[in-house]
């Protein structure tokens, strides 16, 4: 019971924060809104037990996410409040997917029922053979390098490609858009 | 989750539609890992004491999507950075009129 009770709160809280992401302008308001929300997430996984992922989350996705977005943030002018666009559309579009996501929920197996699909195949295997196999208590590590190594590989190869356009969109000066640009503005002036 | 999608429609700046991109993931995440657990059970850590372990599949899986997902935000604030070097404003609506005047 407790354990629904934590999970509620702070399931509720991530609301709060997504509803105050929203409504404000201020950019770097809204890069620690959302380092507060991803820390939060990693509380969540806490509680429903999974350690390695929130490891991951709190220095991954709250501490070099955070930092990426405030650097660009820094450079980045300061938001302005304006009109929000195509709300009608966007209300109806939301209301719909929340609808057909109850649906399904409603659905699933329960929370924490051990005799779900989920739990039945393959995964007894894994949690009874891996240690022999490799030696190493921690289940997830095992998955993640061994029978799932190929994935971990992918991984690393969309990161490379990833850092790659990183470094290609931020050196570039020669994007044909910016001289365009700039020389019709001085034109005006 | 529905909510990042709201915040990826309607506001016009684009570093708070990369943030509501990443809120999206984020529930997602939260949703996966939500399918894993078993009640009583403990971390998938093996030790003499448990006797019920939570999903270490659900996990993995998500351990790998976290860092392809700040990947893809690294790269879309990167485009913004570059947005803004172009046309000295991230604001949807500011960038259209200036095409718009642009193609006079």
């Amino acid at each position: 019971m407790n354990f629904l009770l934590i999970n509620f709160f702070l399931i509720s809280l991530l609301l709060v924060t997504t509803f105050f992401i929203f409504k404000t302008t201020s950019l770097i308001s809204v890069v620690a809104l959302t380092g507060a929300f991803t820390l939060l997430c990693s509380a969540i996984y806490v509680n429903l037990d999974a350690v390695d992922v929130a490891f991951t989350e709190a220095a991954v996705g709250s501490g070099i996410s955070t930092i990426l977005m405030v650097m660009a943030a820094a450079k980045l002018p300061e938001g302005k409040k304006n009109k929000l666009l195509n709300l009608f559309p966007s209300i109806i579009l939301a209301v719909a997917i929340s609808l057909i996501l109850i649906i399904i929920i409603a659905n699933l197996p329960l929370l924490g029922d051990p005799n779900a699909p989920i739990h039945l195949h393959v995964v007894p295997e894994y949690l009874k053979e891996s240690k022999d196999f490799f030696h190493i208590p921690n289940v997830v590590t095992n998955i993640l390098a061994s029978y799932r190594g190929f994935d971990t590989l992918g991984e690393t190869i969309v990161i490379f490609t990833a850092g790659l356009g990183v470094i290609a969109l931020l050196t570039s000066n020669t994007l044909n858009r910016k001289t365009n640009f700039k020389k019709n503005k001085k034109n005006e002036r | 989750m529905v909510g990042g999608l709201f915040i990826i429609i309607t506001s016009q700046n684009y570093l708070k539609k990369v943030v509501g991109l990443a809120i999206f993931q984020t529930a997602v995440f939260v949703f996966f890992v939500s399918l894993a657990k078993v009640l009583d059970g403990t971390a998938p850590i093996l030790t003499k004491m448990a006797n019920a372990y939570s999903n270490p599949l659900p996990h993995v899986l998500i351990l790998t999507a976290i860092v392809v997902g700040v990947a893809t935000s690294a790269l879309g604030l990167a485009l913004v950075l570059q947005i803004y070097k172009n046309y000295e404003t991230i604001e949807e609506k500011e960038i259209e009129s200036l095409e718009l005047k642009s193609d006079k």
